[in-house]
């Protein structure tokens, strides 16, 4: 991942620019440092619908006719709201990507935000949600998330509680749009087929004239330490248990993160950043869990944040079997790395593991500049560079401090989801009206 | 590097047609670290019995449970161990698998492959061990609304006696009643190297490539391998039939409407492909994307597809809308299949999509896996080598009137199937 450069324009905006010439495409990415962790009560929700009523248009771009603009160049875009930022991107033939550098340009301050659009999105978006409410994982991760943050705003999901979706107002969303879209609360990428001096040259063109903003500072209450542990139980109509173990984990830039990572890799199986996953097949938690018909499959959840944010367990129960033998199972797994160490070959493992899903999720342009985008908004795209590294320099001994330091009881909340004997369920022809 | 020479071509794929049949391709890489491989073999469920719907895929989900040199946990260590990959599933026609892993492990990987499709045990345990996660699985999507609505979009697209009424997953009836010796004798007859396909791109040198292939898979042979399975006729669909799943404690329904589309083989597949695009695809999802999710505000995701295939696949656009909304999504839809058989799409649109449908090539090459389908697709639906290269000439020459008559030759809209799932229905 050498050849990172970074800039700063003068109105604030951080560019990173990547030159990487295996195939004739462009990445483009403007993160924004606005997430749902920054969401008021009365506004959860916010930071994704902005993000998309960015799509709905701006005097140069009128609505529609962005998205017939970027297909017809051949190109791919696409959006997302986390918890820690929002993001925007266009992945284009090298050729073409200038209309995505104009657009973002465009759009970052002329948003419409037309009244008719906003009440037409908010139905998509309440259809968003539904869509989400028919996995029964969507409640039990709601609740669990809920129960383990009573003041971080790490507490609600990101697409927002149904009561904000139904109450929030065209100048709320305007008013969060300009609050927090401005160059000097931005980081702009771009990895791929370009010279970085053009690109740099034609970026302070076309972003070097938006004046920086007044940033306000952002809404953020820290979580105070959990006394106890904690848990939920959903009960809703359905056919399949899960149980979901969630705790408080340390955040990304914390050194204690790669520790867990490694320690996830172990029990879990690996996951890489974003693009691959493989098979966890001879992980700790699989063996003690599915291969003994308790669980049908077992995963593990360690995402990097800004603030400390949950590492997190989650099994589907085997037919016939209960939450409360899934739950004792992995409770003996879990005191197995508090009281021993892992062993060097499932160190070895962990490390070469994190190898080949780091290489795997980084062959793609997108993917390398969504994580230069990402890390930086936390600390520095180094946090990337480094990632590999900071693997490798887990011990084992680390490995057991984290476990015994993150994996206590009284740090964690448990979730149940407990179906209701479900009825219906038949097909049946409807008569024409 | 920006030219065509990078194309997938029969320029720089490497094609060698192996003594037992099987077809090995390669694409040298090396800017990535990481080598990935696809393919299938002649063992999709088209070759399974209706009362044992299922047994290809739980043959295909066995195979990596126990071989004659390894158990489960020697597979999965020698995979895991070097952070690679490999997954084999059935589909209707074929088996197909899949695997990655870096560069220098291509040799582990291929080694796996062959093992796990050539001397499978199903070991009884492991077999009872999968059956409980498979039946806990369909269970699940029992509760599911898109599974619910496309299962009963299928089976009312499909009579009965066609392959593609059918789950490969199978059911919870079938499941149950499919024994070890099932699985043994399905593999025995039908896993061989008679139209076995394997593509390989990556870091890696093409003959190595092939050598290696060669030296685990090349002896292969099973006399036993029947006669490639031949799809009866079917009609298209007369009348329009409506069916709807009830699936309590659900906030959305999903819906599918669709009639039969062309197999990949029809000469109107790409204008189909294009027309498809017009209505439910280019931009925000097409015209249907425009009118149900951004004019109305219907739904979270509205679009059209067009499955294309070794057969007559399903032609049809799906929707997540709330109960209340379903007629009127519904009769948004039917509005914009009226207008697009009817009138021809305007210059704009083709013009558009054209340019869409040749800009787009280079990002759909630009990772390992992106290549590997292409040439995978090339050589299952015997297009050519080149067609890749031709690809844009093909695209270009397609008229309105092409795209018409295509869509008019599939779509009627007096005359399609809609399924729905979701809570019973608000009146």
């Amino acid at each position: 991942m050498a050849g990172v450069t970074r800039h700063q324009l003068d109105n604030g905006l951080t560019v990173l620019l990547k030159e990487q010439h295996s195939a004739p495409v462009v990445s483009w990415w403007l993160l924004y440092r606005i997430g749902s962790r920054n969401e008021r009560t009365g506004q959860t929700g916010i930071s994704h619908w902005v993000e998309h009523m960015m799509f709905k248009g701006t005097p140069t771009f009128p609505p529609g006719l962005l998205d017939r603009q970027i297909s017809k160049e051949g190109g791919n875009w696409n959006a997302q709201t986390s918890m820690d930022y929002t993001a925007y991107y266009e992945t284009m033939p090298a050729d073409r990507i200038d209309l995505g550098l104009r657009l973002e340009a465009d759009r970052m301050v002329n948003t419409i935000f037309d009244p008719e659009e906003v009440e037409s999105e908010r139905t998509v978006i309440i259809s968003e949600r539904q869509g989400s409410e028919n996995s029964p994982m969507f409640w039990l991760g709601e609740e669990v998330r809920a129960a383990a943050f009573r003041v971080h705003g790490y507490h609600h999901e990101i697409i927002g509680d149904m009561t904000d979706l139904e109450t929030m107002t065209r100048d709320d969303l305007y008013g969060h749009y300009r609050a927090n879209y401005m160059p000097n609360n931005a980081i702009a990428v771009a990895v791929g087929d370009f010279q970085t001096g053009d690109m740099l040259k034609r970026i302070t063109e076309l972003y070097g004239v938006i004046p920086a903003g007044t940033k306000a500072e952002a809404f953020v209450r820290p979580e105070p330490p959990q006394n106890g542990e904690r848990r939920v139980m959903v009960e809703r109509p359905g056919s399949t248990q899960f149980l979901e173990v969630a705790y408080h984990a340390p955040a990304a830039i914390d050194d204690d993160w790669f520790k867990l990572a490694i320690l996830n890799s172990v029990l879990t199986g690996p996951s890489g950043l974003g693009g691959g996953s493989i098979d966890n097949k001879t992980s700790r938690l699989y063996k003690a869990l599915v291969e003994t018909e308790l669980a049908v499959d077992i995963d593990g959840g360690l995402l990097p944040s800004i603030d400390p944010y949950l590492y997190d367990f989650v099994a589907t129960v085997r037919d016939g079997r209960t939450i409360a033998e899934v739950e004792a199972a992995l409770d003996a797994q879990l005191d197995k790395v508090l009281n021993d160490n892992i062993t060097q070959k499932e160190l070895d493992k962990a490390r070469k593991q994190a190898r080949a899903l780091f290489a795997y999720s980084t062959e793609r342009v997108t993917a390398q500049a969504f994580w230069l985008a990402f890390a930086e908004n936390f600390h520095s795209y180094e946090w990337f560079e480094d990632y590999i590294a900071r693997l490798e320099a887990v011990t084992i001994a680390d490995v057991r401090d984290v476990a015994q330091k993150y994996l206590r009881p009284q740090n964690r909340t448990v979730g149940w989801f407990i179906p209701t004997t479900p009825d219906g369920g038949e097909q049946y022809e409807e008569d024409e009206e | 590097m920006s030219s065509s020479s990078s194309i997938p071509g029969p320029h720089n794929i490497t094609r060698v047609e192996l003594d037992n049949g099987i077809v090995v391709l390669v694409y040298e890489n090396f800017a990535a670290q990481s080598v990935v491989i696809g393919g299938s073999i002649e063992a999709g469920s088209i070759y399974e019995s209706p009362a044992k719907s299922g047994t290809a895929s739980m043959t295909a989900a066995s195979l990596m449970r126990g071989t004659q040199n390894r158990d489960f946990d020697a597979i999965h260590s020698a995979l895991e161990d070097i952070g690679a990959d490999l997954d084999v599933g059935a589909g209707v026609h074929t088996t197909g698998f899949n695997g990655k892993a870096l560069a220098e492990d291509l040799p582990v990987l291929i080694d796996l492959l062959a093992d796990v499709l050539r001397y499978p045990v199903f070991p009884a345990q492991q077999v009872e061990r999968l059956r409980g996660e498979i039946l806990t699985g369909l269970q699940y999507r029992m509760q599911d609304t898109r599974y619910r609505a496309n299962r009963a979009f299928r089976e009312n697209l499909y009579p009965e006696s066609h392959p593609y009424h059918f789950s490969t997953r199978g059911t919870l009836e079938t499941i149950p009643g499919i024994t070890v010796d099932d699985l043994k004798a399905f593999q025995q007859k039908h896993y061989g190297p008679r139209d076995m396909v394997i593509t390989i791109v990556g870091a890696v040198k093409a003959q190595d490539a092939v050598n290696i292939v060669k030296a685990r898979l090349g002896d292969w042979q099973n006399p036993q391998q029947p006669a490639k399975a031949v799809l009866p006729d079917i009609k298209q669909v007369e009348e329009t039939r409506r069916i709807a799943v009830n699936v309590p404690g659900k906030t959305q329904s999903d819906v599918v409407m669709g009639v039969l589309g062309p197999s990949r083989f029809e000469p109107d597949y790409r204008a189909a492909q294009m027309v498809n695009s017009v209505l439910g695809q280019f931009g925000m999802m097409g015209r249907i994307g425009d009118e149900v999710r951004e004019r109305l505000g219907l739904a979270y995701y509205a679009y059209s597809s067009i499955e294309g295939g070794l057969g007559p696949g399903a032609w049809s656009v799906n929707a997540g809308v709330n109960p209340a909304n379903v007629q009127l999504a519904i009769e948004s839809v039917v509005k914009e299949i009226q207008r697009i058989t009817t009138e021809e799409v305007t210059d704009e649109d083709i013009e558009d999509n054209k340019s869409y449908f040749t800009g787009h090539l280079p990002l759909q090459l630009e990772s390992n896996e992106g290549i590997a389908a292409s040439i995978l697709n090339m050589e299952t639906y015997q297009l050519g080598l080149d067609n890749l290269l031709k690809y844009a000439d093909e695209v270009n020459a397609l008229t309105k009137a092409d795209l018409l008559k295509a869509i008019q030759k599939y779509w009627n809209p007096d005359a399609f199937v809609v399924a729905v799932a979701g809570p019973e229905q608000q009146q």
